[in-house]
């Protein structure tokens, strides 16, 4: 071994040192990164500036209400004595959206489960039917919200009030369902079920989107051995897609409270905070900027809507963030 | 004890008739039973449980009037259908079988639900607003409309021009800001190499296009009403078409830059290696390389957020404010836009007022319609050079033999 050793030429510590190469952007480069980030710095700007600019906006409203202006139900902007808050609005935000999931998850949950493991890719050998399926999911979401509403109003809400008014029959001593005055329409459940409606097609995709990530040996492992298709989605399928479940709705939930024209259509604003959700009054902070804003106000009715809308505005992002950062890590999770 | 040993894939002599011999030698398997497996007599169980579940809900409605209106009708069918056809398969075949059965009964009647609503809404705005379209509608607006028009005066009857050019004027403004700025902060977010704050920035900047995806768009209406719009804090610029391409602009970049982040994602490393080892720059690489790759894909995303601003109606609420008549200058004076003038014409208790409303609202779908439809289209083949090419249907694969076969037989020479 030392004679191998010593055969060996000792190494020359001659070796040249590394050379640093010192590149310089050409003109062209250095604009085309300035370019690329003065467009990525400036949505993020912008995301900023609506939040600064609307706080700043609504600080008169804010200062004349002081913290009651989270807990006080009114809306009275004009006059020596402005008396507002959001505790009502977003309370009926919230029951509308919460009436929407309800709706809207087992729906969605179905139509992913059917596009993703039980629709055939090809009806008759030649029309593409899960393409399809996909496609027609996605026009639904395209679809514009003011024509939801105006089918709910016309169509939806009359057929709808009847279910309501047998619901409170049957079922009237269920605080929710139990109703004071006998008027049907313009409800929170209506709001909800048409604002649940337009939710489905996103819940949808995106969880059928995550159902599809499921490895297919993991299925083909149950199936082998021996388990129906319900078992193998319930026992495979639905655990590795949970997470995004969950994130989908979170997604479609922040949808749901930002909806505005299809809600304004059918409630009829009410102040009041009442657990009763088939009668004919609602609030939604996002319909009564809608509703409110042709007032114009002299003193303090556009600042507080302005105040409303940054309420909104932080409980959106409050929900999207959590519910993209839970699809995100289901996805890099699933990679 | 012999029962256990007997396999139950082994045809039993005992239960055999005793006149083949063959069936003694060769064991026959029999029909392994996969809940998969849809043979014609389950089909007849299948159409059998419709019909009873149907009469019987039918006899019951008719006759106790539990319930009125076709949704209690449809809902009691189908719950007394479900129940019925686990019920059937539990005695047909078993348990396992049953609940197979019965889980994708219910996956197909949800998906059922779920596409109700589209066609209902879709086929009730054709059927309310075809009949009203017509060439004057396009070429009028609502100037000189009487909301009561007195017998014997002559009643000029409104179109929807104003609206429709609006519309048009407002969304190509929004996407002329929107989009080159969307496309920018995808490349800025997905192509630029750099440092450690470069990574940070950019991680920064996906968080925030998914969170501004989701801000409402009355926020963003009402952000550009406070900033530009009002005298009292803001430019006091007015109420004007432009107000609103700027609040549309604010929807549309976050739906491009995702969009357009998807593909540039999918597009392959090595064409963008191998731009930089031919020496081109790295403006190069994206303008000439990276984009034309992911062309159809941007493409998509582009049309996709188009149609979904065009149908905006929030933000336009707070920024254009309507116009009745014309107003072809998108940066001065109120505008008007098809969906602001369907939600502002339904709600008025006019029976002309509804029925302009609902002929704008065909319009538009018409609109939103085309869009969709051009972006798939456009977008079937996802990336060249990348992943994902579109799977062919077996109608074009038979195409492509067909095709091919042509070519052998000469007939393409």
């Amino acid at each position: 071994v030392t004679n191998l050793a010593s055969s060996v030429p000792p190494i020359v510590a001659d070796i040249p040192k590394p050379i640093t190469i010192r590149t310089e952007r050409s003109r062209s480069d250095r604009t085309y990164r300035g370019l690329a980030w003065g467009a990525g710095s400036g949505t993020l700007i912008l995301l900023f500036a609506i939040g600064l600019f609307l706080l700043v906006y609504a600080l008169p409203a804010f200062r004349s209400q002081g913290w009651s202006f989270f807990t006080r139900t009114g809306f009275n902007t004009e006059g020596a004595h402005p008396a507002f808050g959001v505790a009502s609005a977003l309370y009926g935000t919230i029951v509308i959206a919460v009436i929407a999931l309800f709706i809207a998850l087992p729906v969605s949950l179905g139509s992913a489960l059917f596009i993703s493991e039980v629709a055939p890719r090809t009806l008759f050998r030649f029309i593409p039917f899960k393409q399809m399926l996909t496609a027609l999911v996605d026009l639904m979401a395209a679809v514009p919200s003011v024509i939801y509403g105006l089918w709910g109003f016309f169509i939806l809400q009359p057929r709808e009030a009847g279910i309501a008014r047998w619901l409170s029959a049957h079922f009237g001593w269920i605080p929710i369902f139990s109703v004071q005055s006998p008027i049907f329409t313009s409800s929170a459940f209506i709001a909800g079920t048409i604002v649940g409606i337009m939710i489905m097609p996103i819940i949808t995709s995106l969880s059928r989107e995550v159902f599809s990530l499921t490895p297919v040996s993991d299925k083909e492992g149950a199936l082998a051995l021996g388990a129906s298709r319900a078992t193998m989605v319930r026992r495979v399928v639905l655990p590795f897609g949970k997470g995004g479940l969950v994130g989908a709705t979170m997604l479609g939930l922040g949808r749901a409270l930002g909806e505005t024209v299809a809600v304004s259509i059918i409630i009829s604003l009410s102040f009041a905070i009442s657990p009763h959700i088939l009668e004919g009054r609602a609030n939604s902070i996002a319909a009564l900027i809608a509703l409110r804003f042709g007032y114009g106000g002299k003193a303090l009715g556009i600042p507080a809507l302005l105040a409303i809308g940054l309420v909104l505005f932080m409980f959106t992002l409050m929900v999207n963030v959590i519910a993209s950062w839970i699809v995100e890590s289901q996805r890099r999770r699933s990679r | 004890m012999t029962d256990l040993l007997q396999s139950p894939w082994v045809a039993t002599p005992s239960s055999e008739t005793p006149g083949g011999p063959s069936d003694q030698q060769e064991p026959v398997e029999p029909d392994r039973f996969r809940p998969k497996n849809f043979s014609a007599s389950d089909v007849g169980w299948l159409a059998g449980t419709l019909a009873c579940s149907l009469a019987v809900v039918w006899g019951l409605f008719s006759q106790l009037t539990l319930l009125s209106g076709p949704f209690g009708f449809l809902v009691c069918w189908v719950g007394l259908f479900l129940a019925l056809y686990w019920f059937v398969n539990l005695q047909v075949h078993d348990r396992l079988v049953a609940t197979d059965r019965l889980v994708t009964a219910v996956v197909v009647v949800t998906a059922g639900a779920m596409l109700t609503p589209l066609v209902l809404i879709t086929g009730y705005v054709f059927v309310k607003g075809w009949h009203l379209l017509s060439l004057h509608a396009f070429t009028h607006d609502q100037k000189g409309v009487l909301e009561f028009c007195p017998s014997g005066t002559r009643c000029v009857s409104a179109g929807v021009a104003h609206a429709i050019v609006g519309t048009l004027e407002q969304a190509a403004i929004a996407a002329v800001i929107g989009v080159p700025i969307g496309i920018l902060t995808a490349v800025f977010v997905n192509e630029v190499r750099g440092g450690r704050l470069t990574q940070r920035v950019q991680k920064t900047v996906r968080v925030v296009v998914t969170a501004m995806s989701g801000v409402p768009s009355i926020v963003a209406g009402i952000f550009i009403y406070a900033v530009w719009v009002s005298s009292q804090q803001g430019l006091g610029m007015g109420f004007s078409g432009f107000a609103g391409s700027l609040a549309l602009a604010v929807m549309l970049l976050p739906s491009v830059t995702r969009g357009t982040e998807e593909v540039l994602k999918v597009v392959h490393n090595d064409l963008r290696e191998a731009a930089q080892a031919l020496g081109s720059h790295e403006w190069r690489t994206v303008w000439s390389v990276v984009l034309p790759t992911a062309r159809s894909g941007v493409i998509t995303a582009v049309l996709l957020g188009i149609a979904r601003i065009v149908g905006e109606t929030a933000p336009l609420l707070v920024t254009i404010f309507g116009n009745t008549i014309l107003n072809s200058d998108p940066l001065h004076g109120p505008q008007q836009a098809l969906p602001l003038l369907v939600y502002e014409q339904v709600k008025l208790p006019l029976a002309s007022a509804v029925s302009l409303g609902f002929m704008a609202a065909l319009v538009l779908y018409l609109m939103v319609f085309v869009l969709f439809v051009l972006a798939r289209l456009l977008g079937g083949v996802r990336v060249k050079g990348g992943l994902r090419y579109r799977r062919r249907t077996p109608m074009e694969t038979e195409m492509v033999l067909a095709a091919a076969e042509g070519v052998r037989g000469g007939e393409f020479t």
